[in-house]
C-alpha cells in the first residue's frame, strides 16, 4: 500500500510504507551527555535568534538609548562635561543594561512552559536541568552582543578605558557572570508567575530599585546619609565598582570578591529552586 | 505485574483544586495494537495521558507503563515512550528539519545521523517540501504529521496520541489514521484518546470509555457497540403532519422507543438489526408516508454516553469544563 490521496499544494502525499520503514530503521542511540544536550538547547536558542532577528532589538537599541540618554542628560550637571561623565558612567551603564536584559530569560522560560513543546522536552530521557543551562547559554550570546554595542558606542563618544582591552574583557566577563547568576532568579519567577505580563511587572519592580539605588549614575557621597549604606550594600554597586576598577586597569580585589560571593549565593539558592519548580510544573 | 500489558493502572486519582480530573481510573492496555480512550472533553483523558507519560504525578493510585512505575522509574521509562500532545508538541519558531534534528540530538544521535533521520522522516511524512519552513506556517494537517514524526525520531515502544485528529479535515484525518496503522504495523503500541466513536472504531483494538475520571466501559469496538446498540435509524418525513403516524409504525416494527428530533419532521430510534430497519422503512413506504431521507448510522458518542452513563456527553462537558 502506498498513497491513496491526491497531493495538496505544498505537501506531497504520505507514504505509509516509508513511515513503516522509518520506524523499523530507527536505532536506539546511547543517552547523550549533559554537555551535549546543553549545547543542543543553546543551538536552538541561536536558531530562534536567526529566525527572528528583531528580538535582538532589546540588546542593541536599548543600550544605545541608555548610553546616549544618560550621558547627555546628566553629563553636564553631574560631572561638568559629558566626556568626563562618560568615563564614570560607561561601566555602570554596561552593568545596568546587561542586568536589565537578564530578566528576559524568565520571560522566555515562562512562555516556553506554556507551550506544547515543553511537554515533549520534559518526557525526553535527558538530564532536565540542561534545558535551563542551554537557555542561559543563548542568553550569554545576547549579553555579549549588548556589551559590544555599549563599549563600541562608548569608545566612539570618547570613553577611554585605562585598563585597555584586557581590562574591558575582564569587566564584561564579570558582568556576564553576575547576569548568569541573577538569571536563576528570573527563571524561578518565570516558573511561578502565570502570565508573562505579571512576570514582567514583578521583574521591573525588582530591577528598577536595584539598578537605580546604586552607584551606577552618581557617587553615593552626594546622597543623603541614610541612603548611603543602602546603596553601598546593593550588590549592583559592588558590581559597578568592580567593573570600573577592572576597566580602569586597577582591579579592586575586595569588590570583585563581593561580586563572586553574591554570584555564589544567587546560584546556590535559585538554581535548586528553579530546578525544583521546573520538575514539579504541571 | 502482568508482562503482557503495556499499561496497567489501578485507582489513579488526580485533582486540580476542586476538580477531580481522575477519580480512580483503572486501565489494562495490552501490548501491540491500538488502545482507544474515548470520552468527552473534561473526562480526564489528557490528565491520564500526562500521568502515563511521566509529566504529572498522580495523587493516589499506581500506574505501570512497559513494566516501569511512572513515578519511581520515570527516567527509565522516558526513553521508551513518546507523547504527541493535544496541542502541537513541536517548536513553532523552528523549521521542520530543525525540530527533528533538535530532537534527534537530544535523543543521542550525532549531528550527521540526526540530519539523515530528519530527512528520512520528513520524506516519509510527505513534508520534504516544507522541511525548510517554520512550523508556524504549516497547515493543521502538516503540523499533526510533523508532530507525530517528532514522536518517532527514535522508534518508541509506546506512543501516546492525545486527540490526534481533533480539528483536522477528513483528508488529513485519514492520513493520521494511516500513520497510526503504520506505527502498529511496525510493532509499536499506540494509546490514543478521542472524542469520536468513529475514530476509535476505525483504529482501536480495544476501547475504554471514560467519564468524569472513571472508566465506564471497556472492550472491543464490537462489544462496546453491541452494548449500546449497533446503530441508529434516522428518518425525515416529507409531511410533518404525518410524523406521529410514522412514529407509531416505526415503534411497532422496530419494537423500540422512537424519539423525535428537534426539528418538526425528524425521528430516530436505536436499532440493533438492519433487517428490521429495512422492514420498518418498507412499512412507511407501504403506508404512503414519503421520506425526505433516511440513514442508518453508528451511534454517536453522545448516544454511547447516554446508554453507558445515563447522561449525554455535552452534559459531562459542561460539568467538567474546568478539568
Amino acid at each position: 500500500m502506498t498513497t491513496i490521496e491526491q497531493p495538496l499544494s505544498g505537501s506531497v502525499p504520505l507514504e505509509t510504507d516509508r513511515v513503516r520503514e522509518a520506524l523499523v530503521s530507527g536505532f536506539r542511540p546511547t543517552r547523550p551527555t549533559a554537555l551535549s544536550t546543553t549545547l543542543t538547547f543553546g543551538w536552538r536558542a541561536m536558531l530562534k535568534i536567526k529566525h527572528v532577528p528583531e528580538q535582538l532589538l532589546d540588546v542593541t537599541m536599548f543600550p544605545v538609548m541608555f548610553v546616549l540618554m544618560f550621558t547627555y542628560l546628566f553629563g553636564g550637571a553631574l560631572a561638568g562635561s559629558t566626556e568626563e561623565y562618560l568615563q564614570f558612567l560607561l561601566p555602570g551603564i554596561l552593568v545596568q543594561t546587561v542586568v536589565m536584559i537578564s530578566m528576559y530569560t524568565g520571560h522566555t522560560l515562562n512562555r516556553e512552559v506554556q507551550r506544547g513543546v515543553f511537554d515533549r522536552i520534559r518526557s525526553l530521557p535527558i538530564w532536565q536541568p540542561t534545558v535551563l543551562l542551554g537557555m542561559l547559554m543563548g542568553d550569554a550570546a545576547r549579553y555579549t552582543m549588548a556589551s559590544t554595542v555599549i563599549i563600541t558606542l562608548g569608545v566612539v563618544l570618547g570613553y577611554r578605558p585605562d585598563g585597555g582591552i584586557e581590562g574591558v574583557i575582564g569587566g564584561v566577563a564579570l558582568v556576564l557572570l553576575f547576569s548568569f547568576s541573577l538569571s536563576w532568579v528570573w527563571t524561578s519567577l518565570g516558573l511561578v508567575m502565570r502570565t508573562p505580563e505579571a512576570l514582567m511587572s514583578t521583574s521591573m519592580m525588582i530591577l528598577f530599585p536595584l539598578t537605580f539605588i546604586s552607584n551606577i549614575f552618581v557617587d553615593p557621597e552626594t546622597m543623603p546619609g541614610w541612603l548611603q549604606p543602602i546603596v553601598e550594600a546593593n550588590p549592583i554597586s559592588h558590581l559597578a565598582t568592580a567593573v570600573r576598577s577592572l576597566m580602569a586597569g586597577a582591579p579592586d580585589g575586595t569588590e570583585i570578591g563581593w561580586v563572586f560571593t553574591a554570584c555564589a549565593i544567587l546560584v546556590a539558592v535559585f538554581a535548586p529552586v528553579t530546578t525544583y519548580l521546573y520538575r514539579n510544573k504541571n | 505485574m502482568n508482562s503482557e500489558l503495556a499499561i496497567e493502572t489501578a485507582g489513579l486519582v488526580k485533582t486540580f483544586g476542586k476538580t477531580r480530573a481522575l477519580d480512580g481510573l483503572d486501565l489494562a492496555v495490552p501490548r501491540g495494537g491500538v488502545y482507544g480512550v474515548l470520552g468527552p472533553n473534561g473526562a480526564g483523558k489528557t490528565t491520564a495521558i500526562r500521568i502515563l507519560a511521566t509529566l504529572l504525578r498522580p495523587d493516589a493510585g499506581t500506574a505501570t507503563v512497559l513494566g516501569h512505575d511512572v513515578v519511581r522509574d520515570a527516567s527509565a521509562l522516558r526513553g521508551r515512550i513518546s507523547l504527541t500532545g493535544q496541542f502541537a508538541s513541536v517548536d513553532d519558531d523552528l523549521t521542520g528539519t530543525e525540530n527533528l534534528v533538535f530532537l534527534g540530538r537530544l535523543l543521542g544521535y550525532s549531528t550527521k545521523h540526526a540530519r539523515e533521520r530528519s530527512s528520512q522522516l520528513l520524506e516519509a511524512f510527505g513534508l520534504d517540501e516544507a522541511a525548510g519552513r517554520l512550523v508556524k506556517t504549516y497547515s493543521g494537517g502538516m503540523r499533526r504529521r510533523i508532530d507525530i514524526a517528532a514522536s518517532i525520531v527514535v522508534t518508541p515502544d509506546l506512543v501516546f496520541l492525545d486527540e490526534p485528529t481533533s480539528g483536522l479535515d477528513p483528508r488529513s484525518r485519514n492520513q493520521v489514521w494511516d500513520i497510526v496503522r503504520a506505527l502498529v504495523g511496525a510493532g509499536t503500541t499506540v494509546l490514543l484518546t478521542t472524542q469520536y466513536l468513529d475514530e476509535a472504531d476505525q483504529l482501536a483494538d480495544r476501547i475504554a470509555v471514560i467519564d468524569r475520571g472513571r472508566g465506564v466501559a471497556e472492550g472491543t469496538p464490537g462489544e462496546l457497540k453491541a452494548s449500546v446498540g449497533s446503530g441508529t435509524l434516522h428518518v425525515r418525513v416529507v409531511d410533518p403532519a404525518r410524523r406521529e403516524e410514522a412514529r407509531g409504525l416505526l415503534a411497532k416494527t422496530l419494537d423500540t422507543v422512537v424519539h423525535e428530533e428537534s426539528d418538526v419532521a425528524g425521528l430516530y430510534a436505536r436499532t440493533t438489526d438492519s433487517d428490521r430497519a429495512a422492514a420498518a422503512l418498507a412499512e412507511l413506504s407501504g403506508a404512503g408516508i414519503s421520506l425526505v431521507n433516511f440513514a442508518v448510522g453508528q451511534p454517536s458518542l453522545d448516544e454511547v454516553f447516554l446508554a453507558l452513563t445515563g447522561h449525554s456527553a455535552e452534559e459531562a462537558d459542561r460539568q467538567e469544563d474546568a478539568a
